[in-house]
């Protein structure tokens, strides 16, 4: 295995291919992309957010599901531990993929690899870790850091025009629903095994019967019974 | 809204931004950052990390689809439960946000609009 580093001048033009077949192989899932960002956008104007609020949510958070949910939270003035817990259980699902895509990193420096975590997404991960399997002679690294980049530009400049769209929208149209289809479209290939279903369906109706609870608790108490049901399905399978 | 009201609203958001995004920040990190020291991920960590997708998406949609009310047929007609089906199976058929979400609004549309207006 080659060792990839940034002064290797001799491969300079290869890497450069790299770092563009990074950006083209992402440009497909930009259609998914744009339309969340967008709605990440409208939802933040909805919970009564400025314009700076909504780009420094998307710059320092930068995980569109666990915004979502924290505007939600936010607009409808639950606790900030509720808004702050709830998002960071959404996300800790980073750390399956940090886990996953950790040795592929191994090789480079702290700082390097620092930032390539803060751009790490699903969307980057699902994409690198399958062409790194595939292709094992690439810069990994800027093949990466090319899909990754990509997006977090996209998801910047779609936050700015969903909080610019958003702002002139009338609320009898109710685009906030589009934030629960983005998470429908995001639940149901989620669900693709026994587990994973008895999981969400679990979730999906304890949240429901436990929609009355203070401070918006159903939506914890829901995810963790789903998490339990998916551990015991497993379990009963085996 | 006065400008003491927005200034408290405002400071809650950037302190729920910052603390979400440091929290999310060291979940990207961790096994990263940690990766030469620990050679394999523990399979007690890895295995419910699997269910937390499926359940938390399910636990955050659900709520919005579906408000118990007192008879099934006041529960199941309801605009969003309706919109919410039909784009559940756009989401399943095509695996696509962008027509889950032009299909989901349109039928909320033409409940709202058209059919119950």
């Amino acid at each position: 295995m080659k060792g990839d580093t940034d002064g290797d001048a001799a491969e300079g033009t290869r890497t450069d291919g790299d770092l563009w077949a990074g950006v083209r192989d992402v440009s497909p899932l930009m259609l998914g992309i744009v339309p969340f960002a967008l709605v990440a956008g409208i939802a933040a104007v909805d919970a009564g957010l400025g314009l700076a609020e909504a780009v420094g949510m998307s710059v320092i958070v930068f995980a569109g599901a666990s915004q979502l949910a924290a505007l939600d939270l936010l607009g409808s003035n639950a606790p900030l531990a509720v808004v702050v817990g709830t998002a960071v259980v959404i996300n800790v699902r980073m750390v399956m993929y940090s886990a996953s895509i950790a040795p592929y990193f191994a090789e480079y420096g702290r700082r390097l690899r620092a930032g390539l975590a803060y751009v790490l997404t699903d969307q980057a991960y699902a994409l690198s870790v399958a062409e790194f399997d595939e292709n094992p002679t690439r810069s990994r690294w800027r093949y990466y850091f090319g899909a990754a980049a990509s997006l977090w530009v996209v998801w910047q400049i779609g936050t700015v025009v969903g909080v610019v769209v958003g702002a002139g929208v009338p609320d009898a149209w109710g685009l906030t629903f589009a934030v629960p289809l983005v998470f429908l479209a995001l639940l149901v290939p989620a669900m693709k095994d026994r587990p994973t279903t008895a999981a969400g369906v679990a979730a999906g109706a304890v949240a429901v019967v436990a929609a009355g609870l203070p401070l918006n608790l159903g939506l914890l108490v829901g995810a963790v019974t789903g998490i339990a049901v998916g551990l015991a399905t497993e379990v009963v399978e085996a | 809204m006065t400008g003491s009201s927005l200034s408290a609203s405002s400071l809650r958001v950037w302190v729920a931004i910052l603390l979400i995004g440091v929290a999310t920040y060291g979940f990207r990190l961790s096994f990263i950052h940690l990766f030469g020291r620990i050679d394999e991920v523990p399979a007690r960590i890895t295995r419910p990390l699997r269910y937390v997708p499926p359940a938390v998406l399910a636990a955050l949609v659900l709520p919005d689809l579906v408000t118990l009310r007192p008879s099934v047929a006041a529960t199941l007609l309801d605009e969003r439960l309706i919109a919410g089906a039909v784009a559940g199976v756009v989401a399943w058929r095509t695996e696509n946000v962008f027509a889950t979400i032009a299909v989901g609004m349109g039928v909320l549309w033409l409940f709202r609009f058209v059919v119950f207006a």
